[in-house]
C-alpha cells in the first residue's frame, strides 16, 4: 500500500439515514469522520465509516454499489439533499471528497422517491424502471435473423443523438430529484434512444404507447421542473421528453388498427 | 510431465479442416422439436453479457428458462464497463481483415495457449454478433456517410473494432438486456434478481440444479433444471484492488468446482496496461481507461531516473517513449501483457512519475497537435472527463499518469467445444470459462466472446446435449442432494456469523490480494510462489477463526454475502498459486521470471507446457489434483510471439 499524497479532511459529521427495513421506522444516526484523505471517493469514505462500524461490533450501512466508474447505475444516495451529490454530471461513486470541506456535516439520504421503497438504510427498489423497459423498452429482433450491420446507414447525427439518450445508466437521480418523483426522463431516453433509429420505426408507436402508459402505472406525472436534467449523472437532455411526448400523442392516433391498416 | 489425454478432458472437436468444424458440428448436431423445448428448463446464472444473451436467445427458441442475478437489475452487470470495443471480423476497412486473421491474431495473441477449434469458431460468429447488435439498436460510432466506423486495439495490424463512444459494454449490454426484458415481460424468462447461487447440485454424476440465496431475505432456495450456464464472469477480485466492480466474485465458479467441474489454467490473469494509479490507502478499487486511448496517446517516461520536473518541461530528448523504441511495428498498440511489463519495468527503474513516482506518462499532446483538439474530444472526450474527475488533472493540458492493474481474468471452468464443464448439463460461458484467449486476451475480445456464446454458440450445443432427454425424468428439488446442498450452504452462513471474531471480511480481501499481487501478479517467481502457498493457508484459518461479521442472516446483509465470496477467494487464491508454480514457462499474462530470453521477453516451453492445466477439486486446494489437456495445433505454427 502506498502513502497518500492529497491533503487530509478531518472532522466529517456524517448524518445517515437507518432503517431496518422496508416497514420500519427509520432515523438519521450521527457518525463522526476524524480524518480522510482528499483522493478518496464519497463511497470510499463510506466503507471507512462501515469498517468502523464492524469494529464497534454495529451493522454496516447497507447500500447499492457496484463498478465504482460511473456506469452500472447501481449507487444512489441523496447527498446533502442533491441526488448524487454536488458535482454536476457526476454519479456518487465518482463524486470525490476533495469537492468537500474539513468540519462539513453532510447529510446522507436513501433516493426520495414513493415508487423507489426503501429496503434497507441506503438502498431502495428500483424495480419498476425494469418493468417499463419490459414493456417496450427494446426492438424486436430475434436472435440470427439479422441483415447485416452496413444494410441499415444511419446518419451520423441521427446515431449521436441516439447515443445521447442511450448513455442514461438507469441510477433514478431524475426521479429521486423530481418533486412529483416522475420517471419521464428515463422513460423518454429509452423512447429516443429506440424511436431515434431507423432499426426502431417498426415499433416506434406500439413502444411509446406501452412504456408511457407502463411509467404512468408506477410514476408521479412530469410538470416540467427540469430537476431531472439538472440531477442526471449523464446530463441527458430533457428535450428526449419532449420526443416523447410527441411520439406518445402520434401513438395515442396510430395505433388505432383501423388506421394503422390504411 | 505426463500429456496423456484425460478422458474427462476430451474437448470434442469435430472432425474436419478449421474453417468447416462448426458448420460440421450445425449439421451433425441434434435438435429439438420447437414444440418440446417448453418441456425443458434452463438456468443461466448472471445476466451480463453472456448471460442476458443466453437467457434471451433460449427463451425465443422456446425452452423454459430462469434467469439469475445478484445485482438489483440485469442491466447493473459488470459488462456494462467495457469501455473500447469489439472486434468482428467483418472487414469494412477492406485492409485485409478475415476471419483467418482474426483467429491467428487470438490465438497469437494468447500465446499460444488457446484451442484452435473454439478460437475459429469465435472469429466465424464475430459478424454475426455486430449484425445481430445493430439489428437491436446498439449506437455503434457511425461515419457521415451514416456507415459503420472501426478503431484498432492493440495486437492487430487491422482495424476491426466497432465502438459506441467509451462506452461499448453499456450499450451491448444494454441491448442484451433488452432483448431479455422483453422476454421477461412475455413471460420466457423466469428472472430472479438479488438473487445468489450458493452451490450446484450433481446428482448421479450430471447436474440437477442450483442453490440460491435470496439476499433480501436470506432464505435458501432450490431450483432443479436439466441444464445450468454459469455465466458469472471472472475472478480478478482475488486481487482486491482490481478495475472488477466491487461485487465481482468467483462464487459461482467456485462452488461448481467443488461440486466436480474442473478449473482451467487458474494463474492466466490480465494485467491492463492503462489505468489510473493508486493514489490512496482507502482505495476500493482501480480504474480502467480504455486501451482504445493507445491509438493516439504516447507511453513515455523521463529518461533519467528521479527526473521531477513536469512532462512540459521535459524536452523530447530526454524521453523515453517505452514501447515506440521496444516494439517499433506495433508501438503504442503492443498487446496488453507486453506494455504491462514495460511499463513496469520503467517505474521499477525510478523512472515513474506522479507524485508517488508510480505511473507512467501516456501523453495526447502529439495527437491534439496533429488532429486537434475537437476530434479528440469527439473520439475520448468521456474518458478524459472520468480522469479529471478521479485524478483531479485534465489531460488536454497534462498527460495522463497510468499503471497495469488486474482486469480480466482468461482462466476459468474448463469447457469442452460445446462450453459444457466436466460436469455433464452445466456450462460455462463468457469470462467464467477458460476457451478462447489462452495465456492472454486481446483488446475488444472479451465483449465478442462474451457474446459469442450466448447467442451463437450455447442455444446450439446446449439442444444437442438435451434432445435424448427428452420426456426422461429429472431429479426434483425434494431429492436429497438438494436438501444436503441446501444445509451445507446454511451451516456456512450461520458459521460466518457466528465467529465472532475481530477482523471484516474487508480486511481479509485486502490482505489476501496483497499476498496474491506480490508474488502471482504481473511478474512470479518460484520463490515467491513458494511463499505465498506458505502465508496463504495461516490467513485462512485466521479468516474462519477471526471473523467479525455484524448484522444478521434474515435480512439484507452485505458484510455477510463479502464473506462468502472472500472465503472462495481464498481457495482459489491458493489454486491460483499452485497453477502459477506448477507452469514451469512464462506465456502471455504468465510471466515468471525464471523464464524469459536475454531481452526481458517470455520464454515458452513448448514440449512442456503446449497444454491445459485443468485442477480437479479433492477437498483441499492445496491438494487438487492437475489433469492436463494437450492442445494440438494444425492450422497454426507455434512461433515465438514477436510485436517488434
Amino acid at each position: 500500500m502506498t502513502a497518500s499524497h492529497g491533503e487530509h479532511l478531518t472532522n466529517l459529521t456524517l448524518s445517515v439515514w437507518r432503517q431496518k427495513g422496508p416497514d420500519a421506522a427509520g432515523a438519521f444516526e450521527s457518525y463522526r469522520i476524524d480524518s480522510i484523505s482528499d483522493e478518496a471517493s464519497f463511497l470510499e469514505m463510506l466503507d471507512v465509516l462501515n469498517e468502523k462500524l464492524i469494529d464497534e461490533g454495529r451493522d454496516a450501512v447497507t447500500f447499492d454499489h457496484d463498478c465504482r466508474e460511473g456506469i452500472c447505475g447501481s449507487c444512489s444516495l441523496m447527498i446533502d439533499g442533491q441526488a448524487h451529490g454536488p458535482q454536476r454530471g457526476t454519479a456518487t461513486c465518482q463524486l470525490h471528497m476533495r469537492k468537500f470541506k474539513s468540519g462539513a456535516n453532510i447529510v446522507i439520504e436513501p433516493w426520495r422517491a414513493t415508487s423507489f421503497p426503501i429496503i434497507k438504510d441506503l438502498m431502495v427498489d428500483r424495480s419498476a424502471f425494469d418493468r417499463i423497459i419490459e414493456s417496450g423498452g427494446y426492438i424486436t429482433s430475434q436472435t440470427g435473423g439479422a441483415p447485416d450491420a452496413n444494410l441499415i446507414p444511419v446518419p451520423k447525427p441521427v446515431a449521436d443523438a441516439a447515443m445521447d439518450a442511450a448513455e442514461c445508466i438507469g441510477c433514478g437521480a431524475c426521479v429521486a430529484a423530481c418533486p412529483n418523483g416522475a420517471a419521464n426522463l428515463f422513460t423518454a431516453a429509452k423512447v429516443a434512444h429506440l424511436n431515434l433509429l431507423p432499426q426502431g420505426q417498426a415499433e416506434r408507436h406500439a413502444r411509446a404507447e406501452s412504456m408511457v402508459e407502463t411509467m404512468d402505472e408506477y410514476f408521479g406525472s412530469c410538470t416540467n421542473h427540469g430537476e431531472c436534467e439538472a440531477a442526471c449523472p449523464k446530463e441527458i437532455s430533457i428535450d428526449v421528453i419532449a420526443l416523447m411526448n410527441k411520439d406518445y400523442r402520434k401513438a395515442k392516433l396510430a395505433n388505432r388498427k383501423e388506421i394503422a391498416r390504411s | 510431465m505426463t500429456t496423456a489425454t484425460d478422458p474427462r478432458l476430451n474437448a470434442k472437436i469435430p472432425e474436419g479442416a478449421i474453417a468447416d468444424k462448426w458448420n460440421n458440428y450445425k449439421e451433425d448436431m441434434k435438435l429439438v422439436n420447437p414444440n418440446n423445448k417448453r418441456k425443458f428448463k434452463i438456468i443461466v446464472i448472471g445476466t451480463g453479457l453472456a448471460g442476458a444473451s443466453a437467457a434471451a436467445t433460449l427463451a425465443e427458441l422456446g425452452y423454459q428458462v430462469d434467469a439469475f442475478t445478484f445485482h438489483d437489475s440485469p442491466r447493473r452487470a459488470h459488462s456494462i464497463a467495457a469501455q473500447g470495443g469489439i472486434n468482428a471480423a467483418k472487414n469494412y476497412r477492406g485492409d485485409g481483415d478475415s476471419v483467418h486473421r482474426l483467429f491467428y491474431d487470438t490465438i497469437k495473441g494468447g500465446d499460444f495457449r488457446a484451442r484452435e477449434g473454439n478460437v475459429h469458431r469465435l472469429a466465424e460468429v464475430s459478424v454475426d454478433i455486430i449484425d445481430q447488435m445493430v439489428a437491436q439498436g446498439v449506437p455503434f460510432a457511425r461515419e457521415y456517410g451514416g456507415l459503420l466506423d472501426n478503431r484498432s486495439f492493440g495486437g492487430s495490424q487491422v482495424s476491426r473494432t466497432f465502438y459506441a463512444r467509451g462506452q461499448t459494454g453499456q450499450q451491448l449490454l444494454l441491448g442484451a438486456y433488452q432483448q431479455l426484458a422483453r422476454q421477461v415481460g412475455l413471460g420466457g424468462v423466469n428472472l430472479y434478481n438479488r438473487t445468489e447461487l450458493v452451490d450446484t447440485v450433481v446428482v448421479d454424476g450430471r447436474c440437477a440444479g442450483i442453490v440460491v440465496r435470496d439476499l433480501l431475505t436470506g432464505e435458501l432456495q432450490s431450483h432443479a433444471a436439466h441444464a445450468v450456464v454459469l455465466a458469472t464472469g471472472g475472478y480478478g477480485n482475488v486481487f482486491f484492488l482490481s478495475t472488477n466492480a466491487m461485487q465481482c466474485n468467483v462464487t459461482a465458479a467456485w462452488r461448481a468446482h467443488r461440486k466436480g467441474a474442473m478449473f482451467a489454467n487458474p494463474c492466466y490473469t490480465q494485467i491492463h496496461p492503462t489505468c489510473i494509479p493508486q493514489s490512496d490507502p482507502t482505495q476500493s478499487k482501480l480504474t480502467l481507461m480504455s486501451e482504445s486511448l493507445r491509438n493516439d496517446g504516447r507511453v513515455w517516461v523521463p529518461l533519467n531516473p528521479g527526473d521531477a520536473r513536469p512532462a512540459a518541461q521535459i524536452p523530447e530528448s530526454e524521453r523515453d517513449y517505452v514501447l515506440e523504441r521496444l516494439y517499433p511495428s506495433y508501438g503504442n498498440l503492443a498487446p496488453r501483457d507486453i506494455a504491462s511489463r514495460a511499463a513496469k519495468r520503467a517505474v521499477d527503474s525510478g523512472r515513474g512519475v506522479g507524485p508517488l513516482k508510480n505511473g507512467v506518462n501516456l501523453d495526447f499532446a502529439a495527437a491534439i497537435e496533429r488532429l486537434g483538439k475537437d476530434v479528440v474530444q469527439e473520439r475520448y472526450g468521456n474518458l478524459f472527463e472520468m480522469y479529471e474527475r478521479i485524478s483531479g488533472e485534465n489531460p488536454y493540458d497534462t498527460p495522463m499518469r497510468i499503471y497495469p492493474a488486474t482486469h480480466y481474468t482468461m482462466g476459468g471452468l474448463w469447457v469442452d467445444y460445446e462450453l459444457q464443464t466436466t460436469v455433464p448439463g452445466l456450462y460455462a460461458a463468457g469470462e467464467a470459462n477458460f476457451s478462447d484467449h489462452g495465456a492472454n486476451r486481446l483488446g475488444a475480445s472479451a465483449l465478442m466472446q462474451g457474446l459469442a456464446d450466448g447467442y451463437f454458440v450455447l442455444p446450439y450445443t446446449i439442444g444437442n446435449e438435451l434432445a435424448p432427454l427428452l420426456n426422461k425424468p429429472i431429479p426434483g428439488t425434494d431429492h436429497p442432494a438438494f436438501k444436503l446442498a441446501e444445509q451445507e450452504a446454511r451451516d456456512r452462513y450461520s458459521r460466518y456469523l457466528g465467529t465472532n471474531g475481530k477482523r471484516s471480511p474487508d480486511w481479509f480481501h485486502r490482505e489476501l490480494g496483497k499476498i496474491i499481487w506480490d508474488n502471482c501478479g504481473m511478474e512470479r517467481t518460484q520463490a515467491g510462489l513458494t511463499q505465498a502457498l506458505a502465508d496463504l493457508p495461516p490467513l485462512y484459518e485466521e479468516f474462519q477463526s477471526d471473523l467479525r461479521v455484524t448484522g444478521d442472516g434474515a435480512s439484507i446483509n452485505q458484510t455477510l454475502e463479502k464473506a462468502g465470496r472472500v472465503d472462495d477467494f481464498f481457495q482459489l487464491g491458493m489454486l491460483m498459486c499452485r497453477d502459477a508454480l506448477e507452469r514451469n514457462e512464462s506465456c502471455g499474462g504468465h510471466f515468471r521470471t525464471e523464464y524469459q530470453d536475454e531481452e526481458g521477453e517470455a520464454k515458452r516451453d513448448d514440449e512442456n507446457f503446449a497444454h491445459v492445466a485443468a485442477w480437479e477439486w479433492n477437498g483441499d486446494p492445496m491438494a487438487a489434483i492437475r489433469n492436463v489437456e494437450p492442445l494440438e495445433f494444425e492450422t497454426v505454427h507455434l512461433a515465438t510471439r514477436s510485436y517488434k
